[in-house]
């Protein structure tokens, strides 16, 4: 995606190894983000590699969950929030006039940080609800979609029993294996992840990163998490994040085992936050 | 992607902004109406609101009896029912074990549902020749040496009406005192009660003095309620346009003009007289209201479906 | 410790009790006396005659029913879904801005205006314009007496439902409009409390009608013409000299205590302890 970056631009990119001719499923250009008079994000510039994980660590309040919703336009929703900059899905800004933030989101998913299943849905309904709530209706075709996508998430033998139980019935690493399945059934092309693990206990995290990893060959995966392990053991980049800057983006292997600025090796050696 | 933005969304955003600006366009309109509706009598200035002589026939308007009696009936209930309901919402919220509450919290919502024309007509048959034949001689061999209490006794008076005001005004005041009292933090109680204090001096001491901005915003919510009462009051003050110190005596209120006297009203400026009646409650139940509100709003908001605020 | 402290303690908290039994004595007295003096009165031909005449025997209070039953439902229709949707405004568009908390401060305040207050405005605005008293006019007038009430009530429910439902639903890709029907869905049981509620306070209403239903002695007759209600009739008979008509009085007050009690009651046995969305 050369052409679509300015000289100026090429310059102001943070120090990364990772050569800037990579095509970029999506891209960040000099994002700022400010709520009212205090800003969240700076000038942040950021491309994310199709079917990989690219995770976002920094300690809390460093931005990196204003970041994610910005890649959806979840963060509008945030009264008094001001975006200026580019994010570009595919060479496309998501930020253009006349787009609607719905379609937006259908081509990039999320899954949130405390599982939030529909209570009054039973797990089959809530995998399809994304389909349903737009104006989907042939039951058979629904039903179809529900049971692809709950294997696909490792969920359908743990449910298969009952499939109209409600989704909030389940356990919170089931929920959130929901969620996932749920956010998977609109067909997305990007989905993000805002701490999925954060809410859940070992064993579960443990089968959400596993399925983390095995969505990468069909999807473009953005995590943000506050574990350095789960970022070191299932991303392929990582971005590391402090005050609302983007401070070093790099292979994962690179930024944990050789980092470049200062800052991202006191965080990682557990000097802050 | 690059499609136009729906246009039902737009749609249904200004469909509800419109619907919800029937509110607004409804406090308009109950200011503007009755103001135009009473410009005729609204000439004769404050000669309608001190004078005392109502007379359709021969074109005097003077609702200084009727203003009178509102204000003596909703007074009564003050003195009556703001004591009984600040007992009843301290004895909720310090006293009562927690499986009371819900019984009693229950019992005074169903004072609320209770439609006021029942009120009136218990009142009419059961309470005021109960207080005519038992309780009031008593007042009056007691308490004569008062003006209040002195006179004839008549079932039907402003003191009877004031009674059913001050049952009817329990519900309102006792809960949202209730909710004023709740609101306050346990570690006020236990720092009074720390200090040696007994409980009642505790409640005294610290939950009351936080909570008074909630307090008496219920007691002006209750003056509201009071001062526009009509059914129960209409039928137990006797529509009498008198102005009498005693309480035994009948009177009349605002509101029971109106409900008496509309069929009756027949030229404009008989009309023009009782919007203007309607549009003194108006002011008064109004401002009543939005001091209340302003007093408390976040306490109020966090009430369940209560019907009859 | 002295004596006097703890005997003014033991006095004042005893007092509390005492005003508990003041509140709750009138009630526990109107329930017994209501069903006492009215269940007399209720038998077939309550349900099914026209009021008598003065001193006469028999009769009943059939067409009061059936003006009040058409009362509520046309107001009801008027008011239930004005204030449902600007319910929905404040809560899901207008919760930041002035506006939206303009609507909800007004809305709790038109809520506490007499409701002789609301008849005067439709009177002046309708039966005068139009020179009769109508179940129009009265439906207008207990309708716009149920869109505040039945607005912020709403409006509080649908704040109740949690955040992270709309967030999942448009997150999801689906639109705002469709977000907030699924909001509003999930939000079914309070809205329909607060509707029933709402519809309660309005059956028990009378002033208002007083200036605009008129009353009617005969079945409903049409739109433009006054009909008979219960709450009217029991004004009406209840402050006549004549016992067939108090009795009558009665029996109605029975009727409609029953119903207005009856859903205020239903309402809060099944709203406790559930969820606070549906």
């Amino acid at each position: 995606m050369l052409e679509s970056l300015s000289a100026q631009e090429i310059n102001t990119m943070p120090r990364t190894g990772i050569s800037v001719q990579t095509p970029s499923k999506m891209e960040v250009i000099g994002l700022n983000v400010k709520y009212g008079s205090k800003q969240a994000l700076f000038d942040i510039n950021i491309g994310f590699r199709p079917n990989k994980v690219t995770a976002m660590i920094g300690p809390s309040g460093c931005g990196k969950s204003t970041l994610i919703r910005c890649l959806n336009r979840m963060h509008e929703l945030v009264p008094g929030a001001r975006v200026e900059g580019k994010v570009l899905l595919d060479g496309q800004d998501i930020y253009g006039e006349d787009l609607d933030p719905a379609d937006v989101r259908r081509r990039v998913g999320m899954v949130f940080q405390k599982p939030n299943p529909f209570p009054n849905m039973s797990v089959a309904d809530n995998v399809v609800a994304g389909l349903k709530l737009s104006g989907t209706k042939d039951k058979g075709h629904l039903e179809g979609i529900a049971r692809k996508y709950l294997e696909r998430v490792y969920l359908w033998d743990e449910v298969k029993e009952d499939t109209k139980r409600s989704g909030a019935s389940l356990s919170g690493g089931q929920q959130q294996r929901l969620c996932i399945a749920r956010a998977l059934a609109i067909e997305p092309e990007v989905i993000l992840m805002d701490e999925p693990c954060s809410a859940l206990d070992p064993t579960a995290t443990a089968r959400i990163e596993q399925l983390i990893t095995s969505l990468k060959e069909n999807y473009t995966v953005i995590i943000v998490t506050h574990n350095m392990q789960q970022a070191a053991r299932i991303a392929d980049y990582t971005a590391f994040m402090y005050l609302g800057k983007l401070v070093e983006y790099d292979e994962t292997t690179t930024l944990f085992e050789n980092p470049h600025e200062q800052l991202t090796e006191r965080y990682i050696t557990g000097k802050f936050g | 992607m690059g499609r136009r933005r729906s246009g039902a969304d737009p749609a249904f955003k200004y469909g509800t902004l419109i619907l919800s600006s029937s509110v607004l366009v409804l406090a308009l309109i109950y200011f503007y109406e009755l103001y135009t509706g009473s410009v005729p009598t609204l000439r004769t200035g404050l000669g309608f609101v001190f004078g005392s002589i109502w007379d359709p026939v021969n074109s005097h308007f003077g609702v200084f009896p009727m203003l009178y009696g509102s204000l003596v009936t909703s007074a009564i209930a003050l003195v009556i029912g703001v004591p009984v309901s600040l007992g009843v919402a301290i004895f909720l919220s310090e006293l009562s074990p927690i499986g009371l509450r819900s019984p009693i919290s229950f019992v005074v919502e169903m004072l609320a549902a209770v439609p006021s024309v029942v009120y009136g007509l218990w009142g009419l048959f059961v309470l005021a020749p109960l207080l005519r034949t038992d309780v009031y001689p008593y007042l009056e061999r007691y308490l004569g040496f008062l003006p209040i209490f002195q006179g004839t006794i008549y079932g039907v008076s402003m003191l009877t009406a004031g009674i059913i005001l001050a049952i009817m005004i329990i519900p309102i005041v006792a809960s949202i005192s209730r909710d004023a009292l709740l609101a306050v933090p346990d570690s006020q109680r236990e720092a009074a009660l720390a200090l040696g204090a007994t409980k009642s001096e505790a409640i005294r001491m610290s939950v009351l003095s936080y909570a008074r901005s909630g307090i008496m915003a219920s007691v002006f919510l209750g003056f509201g309620r009071a001062f526009g009462e009509t059914m129960a009051v209409t039928m137990l003050i006797g529509n009498t346009p008198l102005v009498s110190a005693s309480l035994f005596s009948p009177g009349y209120s605002l509101a029971s003009l109106i409900a008496n006297e509309y069929t009756e009203a027949s030229s404009a400026v008989y009309i023009s007289a009782l919007i203007e009646a309607g549009l003194v409650l108006l002011f008064v139940s109004f401002f009543a209201n939005v001091i209340a509100r302003l007093m408390i709003g976040r306490l109020i908001r966090s009430r369940e479906a209560a019907s009859y605020l | 410790m002295n004596t006097r402290r703890v005997v003014v303690d033991k006095v004042l908290l005893s007092l509390t009790v005492v005003a508990l039994v003041a509140a709750v004595v009138p009630l526990v007295s109107i329930i017994i006396d209501v069903t006492a003096r009215g269940i007399g009165a209720i038998d077939l031909d309550f349900f099914t005659q026209l009021p008598p005449l003065a001193n006469t025997q028999g009769g009943g209070m059939a067409n009061a029913i059936q003006g009040t039953v058409l009362l509520v439902a046309f107001s009801s229709a008027i008011g239930l879904p004005i204030g449902l949707f600007s319910g929905v405004y404040v809560s899901e568009y207008g919760r930041t801005s002035r506006y939206g908390s303009l609507v909800r401060f007004l809305g709790d305040v038109l809520a506490g205006i007499p409701s002789i207050v609301t008849g005067v405005l439709v009177y002046t605005l309708i039966v005068l314009t139009y020179q009769s008293f109508s179940i129009i006019a009265g439906s207008i007038a207990l309708g716009t007496m149920m869109i505040p009430i039945v607005s912020n009530t709403t409006g509080e429910a649908l704040k109740a439902v949690p955040n992270s439902i709309r967030e999942a639903s448009l997150a999801l890709g689906v639109r705002k409009w469709r977000t907030s029907l699924l909001v509003i869905a999930n939000a079914k049981r309070s809205i329909a409390t607060a509707s029933l509620l709402a519809i309660a306070r309005i059956t028990g209403e009378t002033a208002p009608l007083i200036l605009t239903a008129g009353i009617s002695t005969l079945w409903f007759t049409g739109f433009n013409q006054p009909v008979a209600s219960l709450t009217y009739y029991i004004y009406y008979f209840a402050t006549s000299p004549f016992t067939n008509w108090q009795n009558l009085a009665w029996g109605a007050a029975l009727f409609l205590m029953i119903i207005v009690l009856g859903i205020n009651m239903g309402v809060r046995v099944l709203t406790r302890g559930k969820r606070v969305y549906a």
